[in-house]
């Protein structure tokens, strides 16, 4: 299935859930935090959180800023 | 001395020893923000939030493992936001990034040139996050009816511009912040525009409850030199103005006495 996260098209297992997003994106080990849909998935729940096709995500972090 | 050791900043309930609040934008690599951080001797440090594509060096450690949310307070913005929803939805992604920490810089800018508070957008975004539970520190205009709007709407403090982001001209309104102070009952803190120490004591002989500055310490030839005369600059200005500075006098008056002259 396609996906979209931080504005570019992703390509995913079916059934893939967030964790699974993040393993592929080699963020396993990173603070971040991310928003489906416009809406906060809290860390706890991103095992459970399966995705579908046609999801809007935005994966972030804290970077040196003012 | 005792005056100053209990002089403390409260930011939403929350005490600090340093007034000075930092950046951690436009350094060189991860082994000089933590170096001018530390001479600058900040309690509270802004990061930036931004998509995981987007931002450091791969071969660099995280910010968050350098600038430690153990040690400091870390003080998420919403630089780059042009409007309210954006601001409000870097806020709540920034509350999920450091595990439910409500305190946020709220900015909501103008236009790219002048980098200017978007005042209308920024009093949306408040009303947003103060109903959701936010502390929240707001970037603005040197207005002051701006100002009590948005203190009347529960923010934990006002940060007025001393002059544009990264423009280093200084404070170039001091009598609109004065008026600002004035009415405001929570901390008044000059946000951006300070270019060199003087400045920044300028701000603190004011009146002001602290500064944010970035780009002053960053951008100096030697930025962790300039986070120690920082430091000291903020130490001295809330000093002068706790120990209150003399009247200005058109004439003369002699220091030496005048009696037993030759």
């Amino acid at each position: 299935m396609q996906i979209e996260v931080n504005g570019d098209s992703i390509e995913l297992a079916d059934g893939a859930t967030l964790v699974d997003l993040l393993t592929q994106m080699e963020l396993t080990d990173m603070r971040v935090a991310i928003e489906l849909n416009l809406e906060i998935v809290p860390r706890s729940e991103h095992g459970q959180t399966a995705l579908k096709s046609g999801d809007k995500l935005e994966v972030v972090h804290a970077i040196g800023g003012g | 001395m005792s005056e100053q050791n209990n002089d403390q900043l409260i930011i939403a309930g929350a005490s600090y020893n340093s007034r000075l609040l930092v950046g951690t934008g436009k350094y060189k690599d991860m082994a000089e923000t933590e170096a001018a951080i530390a001479a600058s001797g900040a309690e509270i440090v802004t990061v930036a939030v931004r998509r995981t594509n987007i931002g450091q060096n791969p071969d660099e450690p995280n910010l968050l493992d350098v600038i430690s949310p153990d040690k400091y307070t870390i003080l998420p913005n919403t630089a780059g936001c042009y409007t309210a929803d954006d601001a409000v939805r870097t806020c709540r992604l920034a509350r999920e990034l450091l595990g439910g920490h409500n305190l946020v810089k709220l900015e909501v800018l103008g236009d790219q040139k002048t980098l200017y508070p978007d005042m209308s957008e920024t009093l949306k975004a408040t009303e947003t996050l103060v109903k959701e539970g936010f502390d929240v520190m707001v970037y603005c205009s040197d207005d002051p009816i701006a100002a009590q709007k948005l203190e009347a709407m529960g923010v934990c403090a006002i940060m007025p511009l001393g002059s544009l982001i990264g423009s280093g001209l200084g404070i170039l309104n001091p009598h609109n912040i004065r008026i600002i102070m004035e009415s405001a009952n929570i901390p008044v803190l000059v946000d951006a525009g300070v270019g060199t120490a003087s400045d920044a004591a300028i701000a603190m002989e004011m009146g002001c409850e602290a500064v944010l500055m970035n780009t002053a310490i960053a951008a100096a030839k030697n930025p962790v030199l300039m986070a120690s005369a920082m430091c000291k600059a903020i130490e001295a200005g809330r000093e002068a103005y706790l120990a209150g500075r003399m009247p200005r006098k058109k004439y003369a008056s002699a220091s030496s006495p005048m009696d037993g002259l030759i």
